[in-house]
């Protein structure tokens, strides 16, 4: 009996956690403001960025030039929309609520992967200057 | 007997808890997160340690059992020290250490306690039966006291990201060991469906997450008041 409590307080706690980890990563992002070039490539307009965009940009960041200390935050946050996608559909009919609040979650995983783009694009961009700089 | 899959958990672990100890030392912050990064080291010692135990006495051995229940009780412990700093970190500004060293210490003694209540009635193996009860106890101590201290950062609207990253990161670790090991009391069968996997890989977590912690988020980093406060609704 005291396990099951123990299973079940424990499993809710750590469900909170972890949702409230990958939001910390997320609420970093929400501050940036994407810049014009990501929104030409990305074909963004205005500050919409559809849920189901996630992918797609995610695909288009790993087109660009690796930056090491970004890696890890993709996949956490990969994971994360992974999980709410799942929530999402399952909720879809039953709690449509719960299922609204995942795609909301999911429009800011969007979000954050169109930041990521536009690092790696001005990375990019810094490393060509660089090596013209070089060369001349 | 381990696999190649052990040991790169081991060894991540190692680098990892070693990574996140000279990264403090060279920003000059080992001082300011002196019970984590004793925490840490102790942990990269108690990990080459274990690894030396296996090859010597084997994984079914007696003293390989000792060695990894008595320094992992010991670990908990200077975690428990590690959730009372990050306490006194939050609570810095009204002045009430005293308080959480003095409720902190009489909590650890109690758990203490409370375990031996439940061993007590079987004498023999005692000792080892103990210390296995109180590490159960300790971790989920550990649930309870990283979700207060979770629930009094939303309430004091903390907006430090590293110090809400670090909580964060210590809650995952504290709720999945405690609801691994309860699944394991509960279903022991898990056992050999995947479940053994899962307390190498949170090892390696706990280390992962404040190593990039550290060096990703640095200290004077602010979550949004807004965006921080939306995760209480």
């Amino acid at each position: 009996m005291i396990a099951a409590l123990i299973c079940v307080i424990s499993i809710a706690a750590f469900l909170q956690f972890f949702v409230s980890h990958c939001r910390s990563i997320l609420a970093a992002s929400r501050s940036v403001e994407l810049s014009d070039r990501v929104r030409e490539v990305t074909g963004v307009a205005g500050s919409d960025i559809s849920a189901d965009d996630f992918h797609r940009l995610v695909q288009l960041v790993h087109l660009c030039p690796e930056q090491s200390d970004d890696q890890v935050d993709i996949r956490a946050v990969g994971t994360y929309y992974s999980i709410l996608r799942a929530l999402s559909s399952f909720c879809s009919k039953l709690i449509p609520s719960a299922s609204a609040w995942a795609d909301q979650e999911r429009q800011k995983c969007s979000y954050f992967a169109a930041v990521a783009l536009d690092r790696r694009i001005s990375y990019s961009r810094d490393l060509l200057v660089q090596q013209t700089v070089e060369r001349l | 007997m381990l696999g190649p899959v052990d040991y790169m958990l081991w060894l991540a672990g190692f680098l990892l808890e070693f990574y996140v100890v000279v990264s403090s030392l060279v920003r000059g912050e080992f001082k300011k997160y002196l019970t984590l990064n004793i925490y840490m080291l102790c942990a990269a010692f108690v990990t080459s340690g274990l690894f030396f135990v296996y090859h010597h006495f084997g994984f079914e051995s007696r003293s390989y059992f000792y060695y990894y229940y008595y320094t992992d009780g010991l670990l908990y412990v200077l975690m428990y020290f590690v959730v009372i700093h990050f306490y006194q970190q939050v609570f810095a500004e009204m002045h009430v250490s005293r308080y959480i060293r003095g409720a902190a210490v009489i909590l650890l003694l109690a758990t203490a306690f409370f375990s031996y209540l439940v061993v007590h009635q079987t004498p023999e193996h005692l000792t080892s039966r103990f210390v296995v009860e109180l590490e159960q106890n300790l971790n989920f101590v550990g649930v309870i006291l990283t979700y207060l201290l979770w629930a009094s950062l939303l309430k004091l609207h903390e907006t430090r990201a590293r110090l809400v990253q670090l909580v964060l990161a210590l809650g995952v670790y504290f709720s999945a060991t405690a609801g691994v090991y309860a699944l394991h009391n509960l279903f022991p069968v898990l056992e050999n469906y995947g479940l053994r996997w899962v307390p190498p890989l949170l090892g390696t977590w706990l280390p992962l997450a404040w190593a990039y912690t550290f060096t990703r988020v640095p200290e004077e980093s602010r979550l949004l008041t807004a965006a921080f406060a939306m995760k209480a609704r």
